[in-house]
């Protein structure tokens, strides 16, 4: 008998050591996330992908798979848990959705859509945060930065630079670079990174290119994010 | 604060002085705030070299702890303790009269270099306070004639060694003694429980004892050491837990204070029955001075042949303890963030599974213990499972120290068999008239007075230790505001939940304590709560919101009080808003304000 989960109803087959996560994504189970990327060792920050397992609440990509587990992942209470977990995201930063280049290929907003946020009830943090226009072929806005630390990950782990790091502590978290001046044109980052190329909303982009794909075509305008997935995973987003 | 030593000389001793080993580069980086006030540019970049780290990497842990900085402070970095037994005792107000004679303002570094003054968590001092500390020295029953003669010192530039010493004394303040504090150990008898008896024969007396952490989670020691002694690995190690951050509890550093040989003492045996063969006492910064008695007492045992090698003569008993320090972070008392930040890293709680007994200080098997739990151990070693069980419940045997401060006559160290009830506890110490008691700190409980009957127990109210009286005088909404100020500053920021939430909170109380809310922010508030105490990363996130959650349910017409009749008002005050406006164009008439129509 191989082994086996429920996920609201579904049976779900795993291989010993995947998470829930693992286990639901390969069996086309979509359960939403932001700083998880399969590519990656799990992070578990965000918490948008908490599900409960036999009852308990748990970050499902962090969270081994079990036999025989029942896993909630669509109930109401975690959909309406999730819409106030982005509405912190949304106002935590800056986020002028208009305004963005990655508008309709973000997945901090595909992922709103998809739980049904629709307007932001909670009290706007308007940091002050800067851009960083420093390097000629990537800019850094750190409004729009959700510390998912994919970009930490990729360029320690894949592009093994340590371009970036994390500093600061509780609400004062945020990305730093490194370099003396702390600017990214001052680093090694170089557009060919693979840390140029995981950043699931608008902080890191692509200079000297706009709109290639219009809006109202764009990854999300077309179908959900529980069909399409991530962001990072489509060429033409992140050529 | 002796400025004229190289960044390169510093840094070289202190590379040596750590092994040039990167794990423990927290310590290094501890070092050069004390001899330079501050972490220079010039030394990031010597140490990330030296060290094959990143100066982005060395900003992140400088950033994540409380006591290190990029930027100068003063040559003497004043903090008054913030915590709200402290301020009951009237710090805030002291921290003004400092402010003024000194001419800082809280929260800044006078021009002249000379003076930092801010706030900072709870000190440990609840029962001897209002507290404070000046270059991480702790300063105690402070009044405004010693803020006279400590604005005084720091004028004449008086070097710290020569300041008067009863500044800094610290008393042991105990007031119960009972099983453990009654009793003595005699040197070497719990090591030598286990190398005549063997650790399992020792495994099984303790778990016959009944013993459970005495952090306050409660977990059984028994089993914890089984787990790691279980657990394959080339080495293991034995962590002492002396990161007393939770506001109101300061048992340990009684127990550091008077008890040091019993503690390492049960470190020893623990490394012993699990096979350890390196120890760490992790030691909040606040207590730093404590840090060179302890170092003593290390060497006085080395001496002894209680540490070091073949310890009592057993050959193949190595085991010796270091010292590390912490540098402000509540969150590194959470036992796996305690690893992360013993290796030198940001205090960020690690994903669990794998558990620290079997992948802990760099990735091996290891044992964090408070230091409570330590010295019982030792002490049931020597004395047996029954001697320990002769006190207590079935489910909670032994005693408890706890922590007594706030409205009573007699704070203090108090020793109890557990299942003692709150009402017994507030007759010894001399409380009356009490509105409230909080058990176990901001994390914890408020307790009313319909419940005084109930009993502290793993099976009731469970507490590492902090027991906070607030009698009917105070406003129980200050203690709450006070509570969630704490978990705003100490959260470590990487979930979503508790980094955001954690400040959204603090928002929506101080719109209910100023008199803007509405009964849809106590609504909102319970949604904010309940979703960070489900969807945390770990223990800190999870109990965050307990101080509101846990107001609204106990004292719930305190809130209600507050609230405005209209079915909504907007976050901010809207005529504070428009100072900007009035400001720019200079005018404060009755008509720039709302009440005067704002026209």
């Amino acid at each position: 008998m191989s082994r086996h989960f429920v996920i609201d109803g579904q049976r779900v087959p795993f291989e010993e050591g995947e998470t829930v996560m693992d286990a639901a994504l390969a069996a086309g189970v979509y359960i939403p996330h932001l700083c998880h990327n399969p590519e990656f060792h799990p992070h578990g920050s965000c918490r948008l992908c908490m599900v409960t397992v036999n009852g308990r609440h748990s970050a499902a990509c962090i969270t081994p798979a079990a036999d025989g587990a029942e896993v909630e992942n669509n109930s109401d209470v975690l959909m309406a848990q999730r819409r106030t977990l982005l509405q912190m995201l949304f106002v935590e930063g800056n986020h002028q959705c208009p305004a963005c280049e990655k508008s309709g290929a973000c997945q901090l907003q595909a992922v709103a859509y998809y739980c049904g946020m629709l307007a932001p009830e909670l009290t706007h943090l308007y940091p002050k945060r800067e851009v960083d226009a420093s390097h000629p072929d990537v800019a850094i806005d750190f409004n729009r930065c959700i510390l998912c630390e994919l970009c930490v990950r990729a360029s320690r782990d894949v592009d093994g630079k340590d371009v970036f790091a994390i500093s600061g502590r509780g609400i004062g978290t945020h990305l730093v670079v490194n370099s003396e001046s702390g600017k990214l044109g001052d680093s090694q980052f170089d557009a060919g990174d693979k840390a140029a190329h995981v950043c699931p909303v608008g902080a890191i982009l692509f200079k000297h290119r706009g709109y290639d794909v219009p809006i109202g075509e764009r990854l999300y305008d077309l179908e959900p994010i529980s069909r399409v997935g991530d962001v990072a995973a489509q060429e033409d987003y992140n050529g | 604060m002796t400025h004229h030593l190289s960044v390169e000389d510093v840094i070289a001793d202190l590379l040596g002085q750590w092994g040039h080993d990167s794990y423990n580069l927290l310590q290094i980086l501890i070092g050069v705030q004390q001899v330079f006030s501050h972490v220079p540019s010039a030394a990031l970049d010597l140490i990330a070299d030296k060290l094959s780290l990143t100066r982005a990497n060395l900003e992140g842990v400088i950033g994540f702890y409380s006591f290190l900085h990029t930027q100068p402070r003063g040559l003497y970095d004043l903090l008054i303790s913030d915590n709200i037994v402290d301020q009951m005792s009237g710090s805030r107000e002291l921290a003004g009269l400092l402010a003024q004679r000194l001419g800082v303002e809280p929260g800044t570094t006078r021009e002249d270099g000379v003076v930092s003054l801010g706030y900072t968590s709870c000190t440990g001092m609840g029962d001897q306070g209002p507290a404070a500390l000046v270059n991480n020295h702790a300063l105690t029953s402070l009044t405004p004639q010693r803020i006279e003669q400590i604005a005084g010192l720091i004028e004449e530039r008086m070097p710290l060694g020569e300041w008067p010493q009863e500044l800094f004394a610290v008393s042991e303040n105990i007031q119960r003694r009972d099983l453990l504090l009654d009793n003595d150990l005699q040197e070497g008898a719990a090591i030598d429980a286990v190398v005549s008896r063997g650790a399992e024969q020792l495994l099984g007396e303790l778990e016959a004892s009944g013993l459970r952490g005495r952090g306050g989670a409660g977990f059984r020691t028994a089993l914890k050491w089984r787990f790691c002694r279980d657990a394959s690995a080339a080495e293991r190690v034995v962590v002492c837990n002396a990161d007393e951050g939770e506001p109101g509890t300061f048992k340990d550093r009684v127990l550091l204070q008077a008890d040091a040989d019993r503690l390492f003492e049960g470190m020893t045996l623990c490394a012993g029955v699990i096979g350890a063969s390196r120890g760490f006492l992790y030691l909040r910064a606040e207590y730093l001075y404590l840090l060179e008695d302890l170092q003593q007492e290390l060497q006085r045992r080395r001496d002894a042949n209680l540490l070091g090698e073949a310890i009592l003569g057993q050959a193949g008993f190595d085991f010796d303890i270091e010292i590390h320090l912490g540098a402000g972070a509540y969150i590194c008392g959470e036992e796996s963030a305690l690893i992360e930040s013993l290796e030198g890293k940001r205090g960020i709680p690690r994903i669990r599974p794998p558990f620290p007994v079997t992948e802990g200080y760099r990735g091996r098997p290891t044992v964090v213990n408070n230091v409570e739990t330590l010295i019982a151990a030792a002490m049931i070693a020597a004395n047996g499972a029954e001697w320990f069980r002769s006190r207590g419940t079935d489910d909670s045997a032994g005693t408890k120290l706890l922590s007594i401060s706030g409205d009573c006559k007699r704070p203090g160290v108090y020793e109890y068999p557990y299942g003692v009830s709150l009402e017994t506890i507030l007759h010894d110490c001399g409380a009356e008239d009490v509105q409230a008691v909080q058990v176990a700190g901001p994390a914890g409980q408020c307790v009313p007075p319909s419940e005084f009957d109930r009993s502290i127990a793993f099976e009731d109210l469970s507490t590492g230790g902090s027991i906070m009286i607030f009698s009917r005088q105070r406003d129980l909404l200050n203690v709450v505001e006070n509570f969630s100020d704490f978990f705003v500053h100490e959260s470590c920021g990487f979930c979503t939940p508790c980094r955001v939430g954690t400040t959204l909170l603090q928002k929506r109380l101080h719109k209910v304590v100023s008199g803007h809310a509405t009964s849809e922010d106590l609504v909102m508030m319970e949604r904010l709560g309940s979703l960070m105490r489900e969807s945390s990363h770990c223990g800190l996130g999870a109990t965050a919101a307990n101080p509101v959650l846990d107001g609204m349910e106990k004292f719930p017409e305190l809130f209600a009080a507050r609230l405005k009749s209209t079915s909504f008002e907007p976050a901010f005050d809207l005529d504070a808003a428009l100072e900007e406006a009035r400001q720019i164009s200079g005018r404060d008439d009755a008509g720039a304000h709302i009440e005067g129509g704002g026209i």
